[in-house]
Parts: structure tokens; sequence; C-alpha cells
């Protein structure tokens, strides 16, 4: 089966993407792209637009308005075959590790395999075990995700999604939840993968450190739109006060209009 | 103004969200049935061991508590039918009217609201569950359609399961209305079966397995569609949880009736 795939162009292209949230628009004509070999951090601050913008590059969502395109899928006019093609070549970790808690470790990060290919068992085992062991959860195949800590997930889920040796691994806040020394031990998991297998990937994430220390480039999301994509250090020295008071930690100043708190505090109906 | 438009609004959002509802379920029947026709050449099989899986859990391990339901309330028509026919000196109807009665009404209904409460419970808060901790995501990202993983097995497990519970569910009805009625009637209870098997007629155990077949698929299609809409963590699975008991029930018993009307004119 040939579906023709972009591998010589970007892997990622997103122009104009428009997502709304019922009335509300949390993306307003985004566009970007990723190359092979890039570690890309799509960073912002909370309410930013960062899971939306997720969701629609793994095809989770369709979008409004606008264009994405996956290893040169378009994902949003993709037919049934198409789509499966290119997740086939894709691997997620979410943020909690999404493992399916009904299987143990080894079955979840064996799943892929076991849906899509036609290997033998034994094989299965094997790529499934060899991909704990990159991970540094070798042995652990036959664990409930119950009984699993926070970082042991986040690794699993990790084994999970390259399994099937994808071109491009997306992550979903990589660090949250975790303490520092696990979340070095993963930034330097995620380098040694791009180093080693040469997969694409794409972090979204809000913590500067990890950002700075894995990032290829980095890509700066503020209430919807892109405010700038760059390399680290054009990011550190950038001049746009949004983008400052992100890498420096400092609180937004909120200016209250009088009438309207007071407005606020003594209205009998919510509108 | 607004008191008498807010009421207003409110009504046409709820029959809205009613409808969509009840399109999300269409949907997913159509969808679960796509799968499993042609899923298998399209990358999306439904496995058998997953629909082996769920019958296990839906029909196998309900036998035990369809038993001893099926049996109480067999003994508990025995004792009604026998004290109300007593009246006009006709105990020796019983055997009929409980034979009619289970067969082409409460074997099916009590197994559906049974089930309704097993299995539409826990499909809903488990598939809520996994939508929540996104495991949904996680499956439509690795390439498995979520409809053909975890809702088309199920129903056609329920499909198959549920009209075999009714039937069973119907033997250990008749049979406890046999052990408490054939005493009363100064009859063997071998005689009272007997007599039974000779009322009844296909008409009647074909009735009942239609109903069971349309509350099968009430009972899937609502305890999946809650549980995929789940939003807002444990709170929503609960309240999906509860939502789909109550609505499975509910339609249960309108279908229900609907279905004796149309068939006992």
């Amino acid at each position: 089966m040939t579906v023709p795939m972009n591998t010589v162009g970007p892997l990622i292209e997103v122009e104009k993407l428009e997502a709304w949230y019922g009335r509300r628009r949390i993306l307003k004509g985004v566009d970007f792209s990723v190359n092979a070999g890039e570690i890309r951090v799509i960073m912002g601050g909370s309410g930013s637009g960062k899971s939306t913008l997720l969701r629609h590059l793994l095809g989770l969502h369709k979008p409004r308005s606008g264009r994405v395109r996956l290893l040169g899928v378009d994902v949003g006019n993709a037919g049934e075959r198409e789509m499966l093609a290119v997740r086939r070549q894709i691997g997620v970790s979410f943020q909690g590790g999404a493992l399916l808690t009904s299987m143990s470790v080894g079955d979840n990060v064996a799943l892929p395999l076991r849906e899509h290919t036609e290997l033998d068992e034994n094989t299965i085992r094997i790529m499934s075990r060899l991909k704990l062991e990159v991970v540094n959860l070798g042995g652990f195949q036959d664990l409930m995700p119950s009984q699993l800590s926070g970082g042991m997930i986040k690794r699993a889920a990790l084994a999970r999604a390259i399994v099937m040796d994808p071109k491009l691994l997306f992550f979903d806040e990589p660090s949250a939840g975790l303490d520092p020394v696990v979340s070095a031990e993963l930034d330097e998991l995620i380098l040694r993968l791009r180093d080693a297998l040469r997969m694409t990937i794409v972090v979204v994430t809000h913590e500067l450190e990890s950002a700075f220390k894995i990032a290829d480039t980095i890509t700066v999301l503020d209430q919807g739109e892109i405010l700038m994509t760059g390399g680290v250090d054009e990011v550190r020295r950038a001049g746009n006060e949004r983008i400052q008071d992100l890498l420096n930690r400092r609180p937004r100043e909120i200016q209250v209009d009088a009438d309207a708190y007071l407005r606020r505090l003594t209205e009998e109906e919510a509108v | 103004m607004n008191a008498v438009t807010r009421p207003l609004e409110n009504l046409g959002r709820t029959t809205i969200g009613a409808l969509a509802g009840v399109g999300h379920a269409a949907m997913l029947f159509l969808e679960s049935l796509y799968f499993v026709a042609v899923g298998w050449r399209r990358g999306q099989p439904v496995r058998l061991r997953a629909i082996a899986e769920q019958m296990r859990q839906i029909g196998v391990d309900a036998l035990p508590i369809v038993m001893l339901l099926a049996m109480t309330i067999g003994i508990m028509l025995g004792i009604q039918f026998i004290a109300a026919l007593s009246e006009f000196g006709a105990q020796s109807q019983v055997v009929v009217a409980v034979a009619k009665s289970v067969t082409r009404e409460f074997g099916a209904l009590i197994t559906a609201i049974l089930v309704a409460g097993r299995s539409g419970s826990s499909l809903a808060a488990r598939i809520g569950s996994m939508t929540v901790s996104q495991e949904v995501d996680a499956l439509s990202v690795i390439g498995i359609d979520p409809v053909r993983y975890l809702a088309a097995p199920a129903l056609i497990a329920m499909l198959l399961m549920l009209p075999a519970l009714t039937i069973f569910a119907d033997a250990i009805a008749i049979a406890g209305a046999a052990l408490y009625s054939s005493p009363a009637l100064n009859v063997t209870p071998a005689a009272y079966i007997s007599q039974t098997l000779s009322l009844l007629t296909p008409g009647d155990i074909w009735q009942g397995v239609a109903k069971a077949f349309v509350f099968a698929v009430l009972i899937c299609l609502i305890g999946i569609s809650t549980g995929f809409s789940v939003t807002g963590g444990a709170e929503g699975v609960g309240r999906a949880t509860t939502r789909a008991v109550v609505l499975s029930i509910c339609y249960i018993i309108v279908a229900d009736m609907i279905f004796s009307f149309f068939l006992n004119r």
C-alpha cells in the first residue's frame, strides 16, 4: 500500500490554524512547521492554547479553519487508511501516561505491535521488552500500571510510544508531577532518542529548564498566538514583554477596572 | 422578560442535548455494526477475544444472580397468582398465568433491569474513566478506533448474552413457580412443568426474546454513549454511571410497554 508521504520536507506543517471552544477563540491563526530531526519545544503559559494545539497536531480534532499536515497528509481531510498509515509513524506520550489500566505494562507496550503487525508472540515480546530496557524499565513488564510510580508510568508510556519506531514523537508535559532528578533523566532520554534513533520530537511544556536543555527550536505560544519561533538563545534574548514574563517568572500585571469590579461583586445574577 | 425566556431557553437547550444524545448513540450503533462487518478489511478488526471476554462478563458472571432473582420472581408470581385466582376458585389457572407472564414479560424485563444495573453501569464507568484519563485518546493516536475496540465487542456480546440469559431466567422462574404452586395445587412439580410446556406456544417465548434484543441494544448504547461523553473527573464518572443505569431502566420499561401494546392487540 503506497501512501504518498513527505519524507524530505517538514514533517509537520501548520497553516493558519484556528480553533474555537464554543464561542471562544482558542487558537488564532497559528503557523509553524517542524523539520526532520528537530527537537521542537512548544512553550506557553496555562491557557495559551498548548493542549488544543497538541490535540490538533495529533489529529484528535479537525481544524475549524486552516490546515495541519502530518508527514505530508492533511489530517483534516484524510481518509481512514491514510490516517492509519500516519498514526503508525507517530508516537505520543500523554501527560498522565494514559496507560490502559486493565493491562500489564508489557501488554501496554506491546499493544501497537499486536494491533498493527502480524509478528508472532515471541518477536512481539522481545521488542516490547527491548523498548522497556531503553527507558530503564527492564524487568517491569508484568506489573500493572497502578503499581508504578509517576516517573515509571511516564517511562512506560514512552516505551509504548516508541515501540513501533515512529518518525515523529510527541510529549505532552513530560515533567509534570516529576521530581527534578527524574525529570532530568527523562530529558536525557529524549536527547538520546533523537540522536540514536533519529526521531523528530515535539515537546509541549512550560518547564523552562527542560525546554532550554533539550530544544533545538522553541515556539512560544501565548493566548492562542505564536509570539516567536527561534533557537534557545534567540528566545532568551527576545524583546517581547510577554516572552520575558514567561522566562523570568514574572506575574502578570492585572489592571482592575473599579466599576467592573464592583459590578461583579454585587450583581444578582451571573450573566 | 428574563423570567419567561430563561425557562424556555433551558427547555430548548435540554431538548437539543437529549436529541444530540440520541444521535450520538445511533452513530455508535451504526459504527459498531460497520466495524463488525468490514473492520477487518480496514485495519480495525473487532477481535473475537474481546467479544468473548465481554460475553463472560455480561453473561456468564451474571448467571448466579439471574438464577437467584428468577427463582425468587417465579415463587413470588406463584404466590400472587394463586392468591388472586383463589377468589374465583380458579387456582389451577396459575399454570397458564405464570407461563405466559414470565415468558412474555417478566423474564425479559427483570433480566434486562438486572443486566442494566450490572453491565450498563460497568460499561459507563469503565469507558468514562478511560475518557477522563485520556486512555481513549491514547487508543486513537495509536491508530485503534475506540468504537471498534471498546463499543463493538460489548454490543455483540450483549446481543448474544441477554436473550440467552432471558431464556435461562424464564426457565428458572417457571421452575420456582412450580416448586411453590405444586403443593398448593396437589400436583407434582413434574406435572406442573409438563402442563406448562403444553400451554406455552413458541410465540410467547419469541415475544420475550425479541424484547431482549431491543433491551440489549438500549443498555449497551446508553452505557457506552454516557461513558464517552464524560467530563469532569471522578465526579463526572459517578454521574455518568448513575445516569446510564437510570436511563437504561427508563428506556427499557417504556420500550417494554410499547412492545406489549403492539404484540397483544
